[in-house]
């Protein structure tokens, strides 16, 4: 049977693999594109509508409205234009042909007579992202009609937050690793196999396993809540894989060159910073962006060692806190995400080249 | 101790009083700093902003000037010392990190494990009794089985075919950006974004659009998180499939392109089908690739906690080891059991563990 595939088949199999290709990757695209457009529509179509509907499509349209008697008996069948309804029909909506018949006003009795026509919802707003950012009030117009005040969350300090925390959690433990990674590979001393593999080992220890005695250490230290506690746990979070993500780089790089800079009488700490930094760069970028994205999504270990307190709260835990405090506050949950995944969206584009190829170098030969 | 054969002349052969007392002093002087600044942080009133700055900066210059200043005394060691010490000085923070906040923690997890809730009392193995019967923490088993399973193999095997259709199709990056990009967000957001995929309401209208598609079909909607249990564990793990796939696709991909292009083109003239190829030749030479990325991600859903935490919270028969942990922790205060649930976690990863040492060993990296 796959004999008789010959190379006209090749150029079909071709076109099938772009469709479903293509059909995963609308799959793989649709919640991120619910998020974005949610983030820019008012809060009272959030709640009413789909956010699919701000693309055309078939909609009941009012054209016309009948006043029904006033006091029509609603427990009674209903007669409109010569055809009886129940009451619940024209709560649910009732076709009849190609018109549908739906309560407007149930008390004053007035129906809506609506026809299927193109439509498309395109009332879009920027209010969430100001409502989210700033930590002004704001009104809202709520589905109902009524106005409501709120106090914006003020992302902006939890933005700062973030920062604070993730470049030195992301530096750090790539400074530490590479400097360990060096020895490891290059140099001889007593307990290196035994502190290798203990990092090895380290490498699948789940982190929750260290909570507890590390949260009673900061609480007697008076770390908790402090950047620099934060630092440390997400260093020694992640220092078993940059270690060992570092080693297979650095311990790949030719013997002659060391041998050449020692005859130099290079010292350890220059051959490490103007000879192994500079040609790991790949590596390092790579890394880096895996403990960037890492550090900066990462909710378990903030909400351990920051816990909640505005001042030193980052952006994960400031959404997950609108999540429950706020949970139908959609509107500001969505811009607040959106806004959450901008810079970490921006450095893997930015940086997705170097990405693949420390991984090539890395993860794949070792 | 013989030191004399091995001397050049470049340097003192022996410990002078000021070496030692600069031995000493150093590192004082930058614990004595580092503390201080510590201290101001703590301290501060500083806006956000500015804030974040300083500590970033403070986060990066600190780093390189502790490896700076250590190395620098080391420096004015005699030669034979200088060789000994260095590479504890590069391992040194590393191996101290790592066994203050991930070695010894286990240790002392393992050891509160065998205590009741405020670790006053030894109880022996009553924890890991009660964890195997309470129905609650089964249950957590059991979803952690069905995470690992399930995402591990939806992961692998759709990562698998997005990276062998990418290769053959015409627009291989674009394809690639949007399964990865998924790896950005975290799961924080990305639990917002599929609030709007599972969000469920009584009616015809809906907002969440799996519901919109099947009340469209004719059915009625339903709550896929909350109703048909245990089923509601899969709609969560779509979302961890949802943002792991891309990782797995990547790595995956790298190494099939690693491939060499003759080997495939001599199956394809032997009359090979592709999907014979892909089963006899692919899937054999990039085996070492399936099994590393399979085992990262086994570890990953061991671990996972931030997606049940943000989509249910544990509830509707959701919960996870992880979560469960966090519940014994922090609302039942509870330390016997959590350090009992973290240790069971543990046990589950040691085989991973072992598997990693021996690829080590065979690598000849011990």
């Amino acid at each position: 049977m796959r004999k008789a595939k010959a190379k006209g088949q090749k150029r079909k199999a071709n076109w099938i693999v772009n469709l479903v290709l293509g059909i995963i990757c609308i799959v793989w695209f649709i919640p991120t594109l619910g998020l974005l457009i949610s983030s820019v529509r008012p809060a009272a179509d959030i709640l009413q509508s789909g956010w699919w509907t701000v693309f055309p499509h078939r909609q009941w349209d009012t054209v016309s409205q009948l006043k029904l008697d006033r006091d029509t008996d609603l427990r009674k069948p209903i007669t409109v234009n010569g055809k009886t309804f129940t009451d619940d029909q024209l709560k649910a909506g009732v076709e009849d042909g190609n018109q549908r018949l739906i309560w407007e006003n149930r008390r004053a009795r007035t129906l809506d007579v609506q026809e299927k026509k193109w439509g498309a919802s395109t009332n879009f707003t920027l209010q969430n992202y100001e409502t989210v950012l700033g930590g002004k009030q704001y009104k809202i117009t709520q589905p109902d009609g009524t106005i409501k005040t709120e106090q914006g969350s003020g992302m902006g300090r939890s933005f700062w937050n973030t920062i604070a925390v993730v470049i030195p959690s992301t530096v750090i433990p790539i400074f530490i690793a590479s400097f360990a990674a060096y020895a490891f590979a290059w140099l001889k001393f007593r307990g290196r196999n035994i502190f290798f593999i203990v990092i090895i080992a380290l490498l699948v220890v789940p982190l929750q396993v260290a909570l507890i005695p590390i949260l009673r250490d900061y609480t007697t230290l008076g770390l908790n809540g402090t950047y620099f506690g934060i630092w440390m746990a997400h260093t020694a979070f992640g220092l078993p894989l940059i270690t060992y993500f570092m080693y297979n780089s650095i311990s790949q790089l030719p013997k002659d060159l060391f041998e050449s800079a020692f005859m130099d009488g290079a010292t350890n700490f220059t051959i490490f910073s103007r000879l192994i930094l500079p040609l790991s760069v790949p590596a390092l970028a790579s890394i880096s962006i895996f403990q960037f994205l890492w550090v900066w999504n990462d909710y378990l270990v903030s909400l351990i060692f920051l816990g909640s307190q505005p001042e030193v709260q980052v952006l994960s835990m400031s959404i997950a806190n609108l999540v429950g405090s706020r949970g139908n506050d959609w509107h500001l949950l969505t811009s607040a995400a959106f806004i959450s995944m901008l810079t970490p969206l921006a450095v893997f584009f930015a940086l997705q080249k170097y990405f693949v190829r420390g991984l090539l170098g890395g993860s794949v030969k070792g | 101790m013989d030191v004399s054969k091995t001397m050049d002349t470049r340097s003192n052969q022996r410990f002078t009083p000021k070496v030692i007392l600069l031995s000493i002093l150093v590192p004082l002087l930058n614990l004595g700093l580092h503390t201080l600044i510590f201290l101001f942080f703590r301290g501060s009133d500083l806006p956000p902003m500015v804030n974040a700055l300083l500590a970033v900066i403070w986060g990066l210059a600190g780093i390189y000037s502790i490896y700076f200043s250590l190395n620098w005394v080391v420096e004015q060691y005699p030669d034979k010392w200088k060789d000994r010490v260095i590479p504890y000085v590069f391992v040194g923070p590393a191996v101290l990190l790592l066994g203050w906040l991930l070695f010894l923690p286990t240790l002392r997890t393992l050891y509160l494990s065998f205590f009741n809730a405020d670790s006053t009392q030894f109880v022996g193995f009553a924890n890991f009794a009660a964890v195997f019967t309470d129905r609650l923490l089964v249950t957590a088993l059991r979803n952690n089985l069905m995470w690992v399973v399930f995402g591990t193999l939806a992961c692998v095997i759709l990562g698998l075919l997005i990276a062998v259709l990418a290769d053959r199709s015409s627009f291989e990056r674009l394809a690639k950006a949007v399964v990865f990009m998924p790896m950005a967000i975290s799961f924080v957001a990305a639990g917002v974004i599929w609030k709007f995929i599972y969000y469920y309401q009584p009616g015809a209208d809906q907002i969440g659009l799996l519901n919109a598609i099947i009340v469209n079909m004719g059915f009625q909607p339903q709550g896929w998180l909350s109703m048909v249990q245990p089923w509601n564990n899969l709609f969560l793990i779509v979302i961890l499939v949802w943002m792991q796939t891309g990782f797995a696709m990547v790595i995956f991909s790298a190494a099939i392109k690693g491939i060499p292009e003759d080997m495939l083109e001599a199956a394809r003239m032997d009359g090979a089908g592709e999907i014979r190829i892909f089963f006899k030749i692919m899937l054999p030479v990039i085996s070492s690739t399936v099994l590393a990325v399979t085992t990262t991600i086994i570890v990953f859903t061991l671990k996972i906690f931030d997606v049940v935490m943000i989509m249910t919270g544990g509830q509707y028969g959701t919960e996870v080891v992880a979560t469960e942990f966090y519940r014994q922790l922090f609302m039942y205060q509870n330390a016997g059991y959590g350090s009992t649930l973290a240790i069971v976690l543990l046990i589950a990863v040691i085989p991973v563990i072992i598997l990693n040492v021996r690829q080590l060993k065979k690598g000849g990296s011990l």
